[in-house]
């Protein structure tokens, strides 16, 4: 039993990363329609950002570098909307994929130019430093920060989204952007709004997760594929089914890798297959329009 | 109602909307083809025309979902052909589209508050407290997702969700389309109070009886053009525009009479 308190916390902590990187894909999809395969970028434009941000070694600027490597991020994301993801709303998905891989690719050349190919890291805080004792279990402290992050930015999105005009504005937007539009409401500017949000949301993932990973090119691909699947299995558009799905994916990988340690990374994929043949749009999602 | 005929310019001086020589293409269909109209605040406009006559497209050109490719859609004197939607809106034109298209995933609460902040400059005796005043049922319903309501109940949704924006001209897109006869009633007496409200309305409906029995005048649209144009009770006694449209006049005239109006 001493190993459950370390299998849930794991469990939590990589549902939470997940969750992360998957809400603003999420988000950008319900409302706009548009597959954005540079989110991963945008998460490793955090995760970058806050390794310059940080300061060297000690890492004591860390939170307040947090916040400015999402807000940069969440600049980009504006300047990516106005520049590319405008021109190509109800084009066809191919025509999006590859505008938005075109994106991922660029992305890509420009990190490797600015931070190089090596790995970088980012300490971590040392307010959170450590581990601290579970039920007899030493959990690391910093796997805190993640699950409140995410913990954050679900009740934040679902607050935003159930209580806010600008929320209303976003699921109105889902159901129906021409009457939307027709009722007066600045359909472009909102847009561009709820895409910079993704992309804060991609850019806070890749800071906060930042100190646990090695922060290297390529870490944009590798977090899009979960995103993907976490955003497909908890039905494209709803946040509480990427909540939902970052936990079950989260899982699968765990009993993935109590049951069959080589197979480990298979299991979120056999989920999702068992999932979607179940329920084609998702957990959450609804059928096609 | 009396109609200005006698004098275009000063029609066109009071008209609130004008369409003029109005060209629309979907892809390279030519849906709309040289279509004029003309709309002043107060007046109820019938716009007729077979399934497929360019009816919602002419609507979608006005309020910028569709663009028109060539021609003038002016707003209080302003050319607006090019503008986006949400200023059309703006300048007072509520579109009410046609079918089931409420803001499903919010409750009916959320969707009349949200269209309350659309305009947020346009200042007006509308308000969400004022459509449930005047549409008790919604207030009923009220913390209920629009998805659930009945037709009827999203006609006067929709309704109620363009009066928020306080606008001077509604255009009604197929308003009894799917509706229970008894609803259809109904919607015409809430015509009625918006005509007393002053509003300019232009009905686009393919139910002619209907829509003259509610409107001051009526415009034929027939594959993409305006066929005839006059008053409702023109429009009424002409049994060959009528079974142009599939209404016997025979049909119209036994309504009349049920309803004890003379025709």
């Amino acid at each position: 039993m001493d190993t459950v308190v370390i299998e849930v916390s794991g469990t939590l902590s990589a549902a939470s990363s997940l969750f992360l990187a998957s809400a603003g894909l999420t988000l950008i999809f319900g409302a706009m329609r548009v597959i954005n395969l540079a989110h991963g970028s945008f998460y490793m434009f955090g995760a970058f950002l806050t390794t310059s941000l940080v300061g060297f070694a000690t890492g004591a600027r860390f939170w307040w570098a947090v916040p400015v490597a999402a807000l940069a991020v969440a600049l980009i994301g504006a300047g990516v909307e106005l520049g590319v993801i405008r021109h190509i709303y109800g084009k066809e998905h191919l025509t999006q994929l590859l505008a938005t891989y075109a994106l991922f690719l660029i992305f890509a050349d420009l990190a490797l130019r600015i931070w190089g190919a090596e790995s970088r890291a980012v300490p971590v805080p040392k307010s959170f430093f450590g581990s601290i004792e579970i039920a007899g279990e030493q959990i690391p402290k910093y796997n805190l920060v993640i699950v409140g992050t995410a913990i954050a930015v679900g009740v934040g999105l679902w607050l935003l989204l159930k209580l806010t005009t600008l929320g209303w504005r976003i699921r109105a937007a889902v159901d129906d952007p021409e009457s939307l539009e027709a009722s007066g409401v600045n359909l472009q500017l909102l847009f561009t709004v709820v895409f910079a949000l993704g992309a804060l949301l991609a850019g806070l993932g890749g800071a906060v997760i930042s100190p646990q990973i090695a922060v290297t090119p390529g870490i944009d691909g590798s977090i899009i594929v979960g995103a993907f699947i976490v955003t497909v299995v908890g039905g494209l558009g709803s946040i509480l089914g990427a909540a939902v799905a970052a936990l079950l994916i989260g899982a699968s990988e765990t009993a993935g890798t109590l049951a069959a340690p080589d197979w480990a990374s298979t299991f979120p994929y056999i989920a999702m297959i068992a999932i979607l043949a179940v329920r084609p749009w998702g957990l959450f999602g609804q059928p096609e329009r | 109602m009396s109609v200005l005929r006698s004098n275009p310019a000063a029609d066109e001086k009071r008209a609130s909307l004008l369409v003029r020589d109005v060209n629309t293409y979907y892809g390279a269909s030519h849906v709309l083809q040289g279509v004029s109209l003309r709309l002043a605040e107060g007046e109820v406009v019938a716009l007729l025309g077979r399934n497929g006559a360019g009816k919602t497209t002419l609507l979608r050109s006005i309020v910028g979902l569709t663009r028109a490719r060539s021609g003038g859609v002016e707003v209080g004197g302003r050319d607006v052909r090019k503008a986006a939607p949400h200023t059309v809106a703006r300048l007072g034109i509520a579109f009410v589209p046609s079918g089931r298209r409420v803001f499903g995933s919010l409750s009916v609460d959320e969707n009349l508050r949200l269209s309350s902040r659309s305009c947020p400059r346009r200042k007006g005796p509308w308000s969400v407290a004022r459509v449930y005043e005047t549409f008790p049922k919604l207030a009923d319903v009220k913390a209920r997702g629009a998805r659930h309501l009945s037709g009827g109940e999203q006609q006067m949704l929709k309704l109620g969700r363009a009066l928020v924006t306080n606008p001077n001209i509604l255009l009604l897109d197929e308003p009894t389309e799917g509706l229970a006869p008894v609803v259809v009633g109904q919607l015409g007496e809430w015509l009625e109070l918006l005509r007393g409200e002053g509003f300019g309305v232009l009905l686009a409906e393919q139910n002619a009886m209907f829509a003259l029995r509610h409107s001051d005048r009526g415009y034929i649209l027939e594959k993409g053009r305006i066929r005839f144009e006059g008053s409702a009770t023109e429009l009424r006694s002409s049994e060959e525009l009528l079974s142009g449209l599939g209404v016997s006049a025979r049909a119209v005239r036994v309504v009349d009479a049920a309803e004890g109006r003379e025709s």
